[in-house]
């Protein structure tokens, strides 16, 4: 072990010594050598064990319940042992520098995991969408021609279009009125309670549950399909819902609409509940009718939050996949934009469409991102 | 707060570090060898095969696990390009093999494999697991489609006949529908692979239009594929599907029927619809009541000669076993799998055919699928599934999605000029 120089000393954390300074020079500089070795040798050893725990994770054959253990506790412990040993180091430092420091501890790991997952993804597939299928062969801006003239993807941004106004619209709206009229009900809880519980329903679980609303069966059959069990309950031929263009997209966003409109419903709720009674009092007194107390003082009152729930509602529709995905698979004229980009990457394995394709779907998501950032900025929106 | 952290701290030291020793264990001391395959075929199929290849598991003490996906197109892509790929994958489509065999993915099948290919497969079936010179598939499960199949006992009990031509069918069909019971029963459902029985209907009527010539340039993209020719196909093809009088259900029902349960009506009491147009392996879709009288019950012939110049070509199919690794253990399934052995089990169990020169048809479950692997082995005219032969934009995309299209009342004019378009330069 090399003596470390005296210099070296003084710049780590000699004010920070405390009692030992009154204990003569040595054990001084016995405490500051064990103190720099071991704020070189704990990192170290973290270091080594995380990597330890990766190399087993990636590599080793282990049964999947080992694996399955070993991630959980690597993943949580990890973190958790990062941030004592950042912690721990920082705290050794003088105090300016470690209020300078404090922030990035915190904010640090998650600017850096969201870059190598999201940010660097991102850039890599802007740049993949400039080349061809194989990514090996610049075509500048082809596949951005291909996504805006081919057919099926005129299809697939229609049918977004749809997706967008009448899901977004339809959930919030819906979640609106369930909202106003839960808000004079006595059966509030048990009513928000039952469209609240779609939420807790997977895309591709509702899907399936409402391939049952949908199924068809031939004319003269046991009909499975509930709404054609009702239909030729009546008398009238079956009909084959998911094939029946342009309805069938409006048939998945009924889905879409059933799953969303709980949660729109649960935070009007909880915004309309704050509205000042007072108001509401004054305004019947001045003789206005519930629609105008709906719409001139409700309505208004909570526009904040309607503006958040249909912009986040509005980023789920935009991206929406896995509902055509289970239902369709984009067939029949229902095909949306990931779906789309699924298909061409992960099937036709072309990574210049598929990537190009994504990069037009993030730029239509950005503004609405960005007007709800400030929003956010703005006030408080929930 | 200081002890909690302390034995958080222990435990992140200790817990990695004694299980990488456990695991480091256990990669060390020689397991089992074990081989994984990944396929298309699921359920039944998947359990037959499994039951084929026990004979090689008990002599080597090779364990084979096999993993099917109904996403298989997709899921195998994303292992290959995870660095995870199986050992082994039963691939449906040349074209994907070839895609695979670009990109580097593959390794070629050693010479003592070729080998035995060279000695029990016809030069054909080598070809379409070969990519520019090299050997990479292995063909087992074969399948041969032009068929088609109607419920025995009552079609001859209403006085039916088989008709030997296009036109003669078409007469049969009307009778049909006078007495009352719809001709056909269709489906092409198939989850991503919607479509799919959709091609393979086009593909048949194209070789008897067109002839193999013809179908070869289309394959192959010679001729676009809004050509005349391919369009004349589509018209007949249509002439049946299109008429809601001919389909048990209407037009409508055919995209949404599972191909699999779409031979189910034939064999209802009454049966709901006459005739069903589908491979071999549809016999594993029947009722098992059926499937344990096939010979009583079932009937078949190939759907007849629309150009008496083309007679009845065969169209067929089958799954190419392809390697990722080329482990000793790997290599010995794949020799296994050359050989009759390998086969017999399946073939006994039915709804399967095999390419195998040395197979012996006495091994197959009933006298009809001993004829049908008679006729795919002789077939004078034998072409390969033309959708599993282009690219698969074309072959696992808008032929699939545009057959689905035109049968949900898109004009096949625009099918064909849309599927022509996506076409890869």
């Amino acid at each position: 072990m090399q003596p470390v120089p005296a210099i070296l000393l003084e710049g780590v954390g000699m004010s920070d010594l405390g009692v030992e300074r009154t204990t003569g020079p040595l054990q001084a500089v016995v405490a500051v050598v064990g103190r720099v070795l071991s704020a070189v040798f704990v990192p170290v050893v973290t270091f080594v064990v995380l990597y330890l725990g990766f190399v087993f994770l990636r590599d080793s054959g282990a049964p999947q319940i080992v694996v399955t253990i070993v991630a959980i506790v690597w993943g949580v412990g990890g973190v958790a042992g990062l941030y004592f040993v950042t912690n721990w180091l920082i705290e050794k430092l003088p105090t300016t520098w470690r209020s300078r420091f404090t922030p990035f501890l915190f904010v640090g790991p998650a600017i850096v995991i969201l870059g190598w997952y999201l940010f660097l993804p991102t850039v890599r597939s802007l740049y993949l969408s400039f080349f061809g299928k194989f990514s090996n062969e610049f075509v500048g801006l082809e596949n951005y021609v291909y996504v805006f003239t081919n057919r099926t993807m005129r299809t697939a941004f229609v049918n977004n279009l749809l997706w967008l106004v009448f899901g977004t619209g339809g959930a919030v709206i819906s979640g609106l009125i369930v909202a106003l009229l839960a808000d004079r009900s006595k059966m509030e809880k048990v009513a928000k309670s039952f469209i609240f519980l779609p939420m807790a329903i997977s895309f591709v679980g509702a899907g399936v549950i409402w391939k049952f609303m949908y199924t068809f069966r031939a004319a003269g059959q046991v009909q499975l399909g509930l709404l054609n069990a009702i239909i030729t309950g009546f008398g009238a031929e079956p009909v084959n819902w998911l094939i029946l263009r342009p309805w069938n997209s409006f048939f998945l966003i009924a889905i879409f609409i059933w799953l969303q409109t709980g949660f729109a419903m649960v935070i009007l709720s909880a915004s309309i509940k704050q509205v000042p009674s007072q108001l509401i009092e004054a305004a019947r007194i001045d003789g206005a009718g519930e629609f105008r107390i709906v719409f001139q003082i409700i309505i208004p009152f909570i526009r904040g939050t309607i503006i958040t729930v249909s912009t986040t509602i509005l980023l789920l529709s935009l991206k929406v996949f896995d509902i055509v995905f289970a239902m369709t698979n984009g067939l029949f004229g229902t095909e949306v934009l990931a779906s789309q980009q699924y298909k061409q990457m992960f099937k036709f394995l072309n990574y210049g469409r598929g990537s190009a394709i994504a990069i037009v779907i993030l730029i239509a998501v950005i503004p609405v991102i960005w007007y709800n950032l400030r929003q956010f900025g703005q006030r408080e929106v929930f | 707060m200081r002890k909690l952290s302390f034995v958080l701290m222990a435990l992140l030291v200790l817990l990695p570090v004694a299980a990488f020793a456990r695991g480091g264990e256990e990669t060390a001391e020689p397991e089992a060898a074990m081989i994984d395959v990944f396929g298309v075929f699921r359920d039944q199929e998947a359990l037959r095969f499994e039951e084929g290849m026990v004979p090689f598991e008990e002599r080597t003490g090779i364990d084979m696990v096999y993993q099917p996906s109904s996403e298989f197109e997709t899921q195998i892509f994303v292992r290959i390009e995870a660095g995870n790929p199986p050992d082994i994958a039963a691939v449906p489509q040349p074209g994907l093999m070839r895609n695979f065999a670009e990109r580097g993915a593959l390794i070629p099948l050693p010479g003592d494999v070729i080998d035995r290919i060279d000695a029990n497969y016809t030069q054909a079936w080598k070809d379409l697991g070969s990519y520019e010179g090299k050997v990479y598939g292995v063909f087992h499960r074969v399948n041969a489609k032009s068929f088609v199949w109607y419920n025995k006992p009552e079609f001859e009990g209403r006085g039916y006949r088989v008709p030997g031509t296009w036109d003669e069918m078409i007469v049969l069909m009307d009778r049909m529908v006078r007495d009352g019971v719809p001709p056909w029963s269709v489906g092409i459902e198939s989850g991503a692979a919607t479509g799919w029985a959709a091609t393979d209907w086009m593909e048949d009527v194209m070789l008897r239009t067109a002839g193999p010539e013809v179908y070869d340039q289309w394959v192959n993209h010679e001729i676009p594929f809004n050509h005349p020719a391919v369009r004349e196909a589509a018209d007949y093809m249509l002439q049946i599907w299109g008429n809601p009088d001919y389909i048990l259900g209407g037009s409508q029902s055919i995209a949404t029927t599972n191909f699999g349960d779409a031979v189910l009506p034939l064999f209802t009491d009454p049966p709901q619809a006459m005739m069903h147009r589908q491979g071999n392996f549809i016999i594993g879709f029947m009722q098992d009541h059926v499937q344990d009288n096939v010979e009583e019950m079932v009937g078949v012939f190939a759907l007849p000669e629309i150009n008496p110049r083309w007679g009845t070509p065969v169209l067929g199919g089958g799954d190419q076993f392809v390697i990722f690794d080329d482990r000793p253990e790997i290599i010995e399934f794949m020799k296994f799998l050359t050989t009759w052995e390998s086969a017999k089990g399946m073939a006994a169990a039915g709804g399967a055919l095999f390419a195998h020169q040395d197979q012996n048809f006495n091994d197959y479950g009933s006298a009809i699928e001993a004829d049908l692997a008679k006729i795919l082995v002789n077939a004078e005219v034998f072409r390969f599934d033309a959708s599993d032969l282009m690219p698969a934009e074309v072959g696992a995309g808008s032929f699939w999605t545009g057959m689905t299209d035109a049968v949900t009342g898109v004009p096949i004019g625009e099918v064909l000029d849309m599927i022509e378009e996506s076409w890869p330069q």
